[in-house]
């Protein structure tokens, strides 16, 4: 019961009507890209950003929500990608049990989504900088026994020839179906993660993450909404480790390895972790960066192999001068451009 | 100790039952019926050896990483990156001057040194906000790894001990009996036994210097509660530099150490910041015989489950690690 009724006169406006002009814009660019750019930015730049993107935001949404830096996402989109790899097929036949398509990939993110709550659970009994230690040490541990494992991870080589399949008649691999497939999935988990953390659940892991004796007071299983918590993250983080691994056709230890989780906690961390848009900017910096530093390096008669040196870098200098990611820099921005056209005093304040 | 045992009777005879079947394990000569069954004595000998002195490595990487967290709750994620740059400067040293002994104090110094600005320059301005302190060591150890990965190369590098070191020496350990009851004891390479007698050395100076001197009593003061220690007029920040420049040149010499009995190569940095991480979260953070006593479990897990368990060598060490958060999240000798 509300303590005062509200009108009738006050006419909520379609949904779509909330959504504002740079959104639309957004849409339309990314749905007409296929027009105005070649196959190589596509699939490998765009493709590439919406899967990185994925993973990060899996990990934005326990750090930013949650208030849980957890390294595990890229062992646990790893897994799936491993699981899609297992029971579907790839050109290791002796292992790869060739179910179809509808068995293997629910099958994936299931596992990859015990996988991520059994680490969850281990890690919620930890807090802060604990979480970062213990998270980070079953990643390298998930690293090592992928690659002495032959029996199931297949080792230091792992799968090849692990491509989506053939649905409706459409080779999801080519460049143009891969880009909707991929930015298709990217917006499901993005507005996903945007509904829950207005769901009752979502408010519930925010009072968790700001305040946990006190949600613990209020009734609230601390523990099982952290647990939670990792469940969902970790299967955002399956949808993006399978088309991973399509995108790709393999799998291997190294995709999961320290480089590839510290990475996914730059894009996070660069992006900003306090929207799920954030990852999506981090991944798109990060893979220009990728894709074209060695051009810009070599410009500068450095060896193209720098690239690395380049991300670190700039990772230091956000930490370091912008802790809260490019969004963060938007946000002051936008504050500073509020505060010079203050309508009151009609001057700075 | 003897609280220890008031209190979990049950666990301490455990501890005490399974030390005994270990000792006895070692020194005594090994039937026949035991040989069947668990393989030649000889090799269980090598490989719990071989995670001793492996955990004599560990402890001297994971001791400057526990102590710099215990005081300034700072965990250094590039301590890995600091290994591996004393492992080369070491072997850069002793290939050009000849002397092996020398690269351990210029080492020390050279790395400390960096530990001293990195503290100075970057930790210091950020203090108190931890999360972000993790995430520049995490940046820096990216950076680091690739400066190394430029100055030397992809390939792996082993430092060579000096000659009174090389080859093997006899223990005192019972390796097999022959038909004739002619006794044969175990030979062990003399560096590592150094190594581990080195190990042991700094660990029980640690333990004084920690225990015993003034500047052991401000860090142990700190690590319980800085702000009171800082309120009461001592100069923190120069306990903070004092240790993490220990911190930093220990883990430098391990580098040297480690460049000795096994090699540098590009991911050894990670390997490295893997065990410290996983022989703190079992010994317990900011705990120095926490340290020593996970790495001796860390070490001689990996070790014996190389021999009996090759492909599950790594997953021993991470059920050992869920095993003690499940039940002990502190770690085992850190504090609740």
């Amino acid at each position: 019961m509300a303590l005062v009724e509200q009108g009738k006169t006050v006419a909520q406006p379609w949904w779509f009507e909330r959504i504002t002009a740079p959104w639309w814009v957004l849409a339309a660019v990314l749905l007409t890209m296929p027009v105005w750019v070649n196959d190589f930015i596509l699939f490998q730049v765009m493709g590439w950003t919406f899967i990185l993107g994925m993973i990060a935001l899996s990990m934005m949404f326990l750090a930013g929500y949650g208030g849980m830096v957890s390294l595990i996402q890229m062992s646990v989109a790893a897994m799936g990608g491993y699981m899609v790899a297992i029971f579907g097929t790839s050109g290791m036949g002796e292992i790869s049990m060739g179910l179809s398509w509808w068995l293997y990939i629910p099958i994936a993110i299931v596992i990859a989504a015990i996988f991520g709550t059994i680490v969850g659970a281990l890690a919620v009994r930890t807090e802060g900088i604990y979480t970062i230690m213990i998270t980070l040490a079953i990643a390298a541990a998930f690293f090592y026994f992928t690659r002495q494992n032959y029996t199931i991870f297949n080792g230091y080589s792992g799968f090849n020839l692990v491509v989506p399949p053939m649905l409706f008649g459409v080779d999801w691999r080519q460049p143009m179906p891969f880009y909707y497939l991929s930015l298709g999935c990217a917006v499901l988990c993005y507005l996903a993660v945007v509904y829950v953390a207005r769901a009752p659940f979502g408010l519930a892991l925010q009072g968790v993450r700001d305040n946990p004796r006190r949600m613990a007071a209020l009734g609230f299983n601390v523990t099982a909404h952290r647990v939670a918590a990792y469940t969902f993250a970790s299967v955002i983080a399956a949808i993006g480790g399978i088309l991973l691994v399509w995108q790709n056709a393999q799998i291997a230890p190294g995709t999961a390895g320290i480089p590839a989780v510290i990475d996914i906690l730059v894009i996070a961390v660069v992006g900003g972790i306090s929207r799920p848009i954030g990852p999506f900017i981090g991944a798109l910096i990060y893979v220009l960066l990728r894709t074209f530093s060695p051009d810009v390096l070599m410009a500068f008669g450095l060896s193209g192999e720098r690239f690395k040196l380049l991300i670190g870098l700039g990772f230091l200098t956000v930490v370091f001068f912008s802790p809260d990611g490019v969004l963060g820099l938007w946000d002051r921005w936008q504050a500073r451009r509020a505060r010079s056209r203050d309508p009151l005093t009609g001057g700075e304040t | 100790m003897q609280s220890f045992i008031q209190r979990h009777p049950a666990w301490s005879l455990l501890i005490a039952l399974a030390a005994a079947v270990l000792l006895w394990l070692i020194f005594a000569p090994w039937s026949a019926g035991l040989e069947e069954m668990l393989g030649r004595k000889r090799v269980f000998l090598n490989a719990v050896f071989g995670g001793i002195t492996l955990g004599a490595l560990y402890f001297l990487v994971a001791s400057g990483f526990t102590l710099i967290f215990g005081l300034m709750r700072n965990v250094n994620l590039a301590h890995g990156s600091l290994y591996l740059l004393g492992g080369y400067l070491g072997f850069e040293i002793s290939e050009r001057t000849g002397s092996w002994l020398l690269a351990f104090p210029v080492v020390f110094i050279v790395v400390g040194l960096l530990g001293i600005v990195l503290q100075n320059q970057v930790f210091r301005r950020m203090e108190g906000e931890e999360l972000r302190q993790t995430m520049v060591t995490i940046g820096l150890s990216v950076v680091i790894a690739d400066l190394l990965l430029w100055a030397w190369g992809g390939q792996s590098y082993t430092i060579y001990s000096p000659d009174w070191l090389s080859g093997p020496m006899s223990l005192p350990v019972i390796s097999s009996v022959n038909d004739e009851g002619e006794i044969r004891y175990l030979r062990y390479p003399a560096v590592r036994m150094a190594i581990l007698f080195a190990a042991i050395v700094i660990g029980i100076g640690m333990w004084l210097v920690l225990n015993k001197t003034r500047l052991g009593m401000l860090v142990r003061a700190g690590v319980d509660d800085r702000e009171m220690l800082a309120a009461s007029g001592v100069r923190i920040q120069y306990v903070f530099l004092a240790v993490f420049a220990f911190g930093a040149g220990l883990a430098g010499i391990a580098g040297i150490v480690g460049g000795t009995f096994q090699s540098l190569s590009p991911g050894e940095d990670t390997r490295f910041l893997l065990a410290s991480l996983v022989v703190v979260i079992v010994g317990g953070m900011g705990s120095i015989p926490g340290a020593a006593i996970g790495a001796l479990i860390i070490g001689l897990s990996e070790q014996l489950g190389l021999v009996y368990a090759p492909t599950y060598s790594v997953v021993f060490t991470f059920l050992i690690m869920a095993a003690v958060l499940a039940f002990r999240p502190q770690g085992l000798l850190g504090q609740g």
